[in-house]
């Protein structure tokens, strides 16, 4: 086993075993502090994979802004352990029921489709998602995309601040 | 070189998309499935950035979408969380249970 597989199999543990401390622990707070793990892990993916700058801004974006906010929110709301809602044990039953089966049509797939059961590539070679070669792409192909998602976040912006004052 | 089949990542985010589908069925805290929702999204994201790497290597399409797919996370998440302070400030419970209002 090389290094990079090393990291790929802790990293794939760590991202889904704190996956599932997210959902397991009653505590909103701890939630949120299992999911910036997660994000973490995902950034180390996305390194191995070669997008670095994808890395950073999923650190920055997720770890950074989105949860800060819910952190923000839990506080400020003053949830935890008792004010957490029962759950009913037939919701479980049904999620784990629905989840699971998805979850087996969905690898069952992926084993089958043949164009991409032992497709390998190099990992951590490339430097294809540098911010250079980003760039370049995002200001000439994709430049109107990018121009809409700041339209996007302007109404996202006015949408929020109506939304949330005081009647 | 060492070298990891795409379908290992793709279990992993498959895992990880179906943790989330759970948590979102599961929990009635409002943050705890907007949390889940986030959690799919991500797993949907390694999706794209593994399909660039390993079908596309010298194109840069998927990591397009994922930024764009982390940029309307980040509109989604900032709007859901005004619906859910000012459900908070009427019903004073973040519970889905307890916003029927709209139910027939």
């Amino acid at each position: 086993m090389s290094t990079s597989e090393i990291l790929f199999w802790f990293l794939s543990v760590l991202a889904l075993f704190s996956a599932i401390m997210v959902l397991v622990s009653k505590n909103p707070i701890h939630s949120v502090l299992w999911l910036i793990v997660v994000f973490f892990a995902i950034s180390g993916h996305y390194l191995l994979l070669n997008a670095q700058f994808l890395a950073i801004v999923n650190i920055i974006v997720y770890a950074g802004a989105i949860m800060v906010l819910f952190l923000f929110v839990i506080m400020l709301m003053n949830l935890n352990k008792e004010t957490e809602p029962s759950r009913n044990i037939w919701m479980k039953f049904s999620g784990v029921i629905s989840g699971g089966l998805l979850l087996w049509i969905f690898v069952s797939a992926t084993r089958s489709a043949g164009e991409i059961v032992g497709k390998t590539a190099m990992i951590k070679e490339g430097s294809i998602g540098l911010i250079e070669n980003l760039g370049k792409v995002l200001f000439t192909q994709y430049a109107l995309p990018f121009e809409i998602s700041s339209v996007l976040f302007l109404s996202a912006m006015v949408g929020a601040v109506v939304i949330g004052k005081k009647q | 070189m060492s070298e990891i089949p795409l379908t290992h990542i793709l279990f992993v985010s498959t895992a990880l998309f179906f943790i989330g589908m759970y948590g979102l069925f599961t929990r009635r805290n409002m943050i705890t499935m907007l949390m889940a929702v986030e959690l799919m999204l991500n797993s949907v994201n390694i999706n794209f950035v593994a399909f660039n790497k390993y079908l596309f290597p010298e194109n840069l399409d998927g990591v397009f979408f994922t930024i764009f797919i982390i940029t309307i996370a980040a509109a989604e998440a900032a709007v859901a969380i005004a619906i859910i302070i000012n459900l908070y400030r009427s019903h004073h419970s973040i519970d889905v249970e307890d916003a029927t209002e709209m139910k027939w």
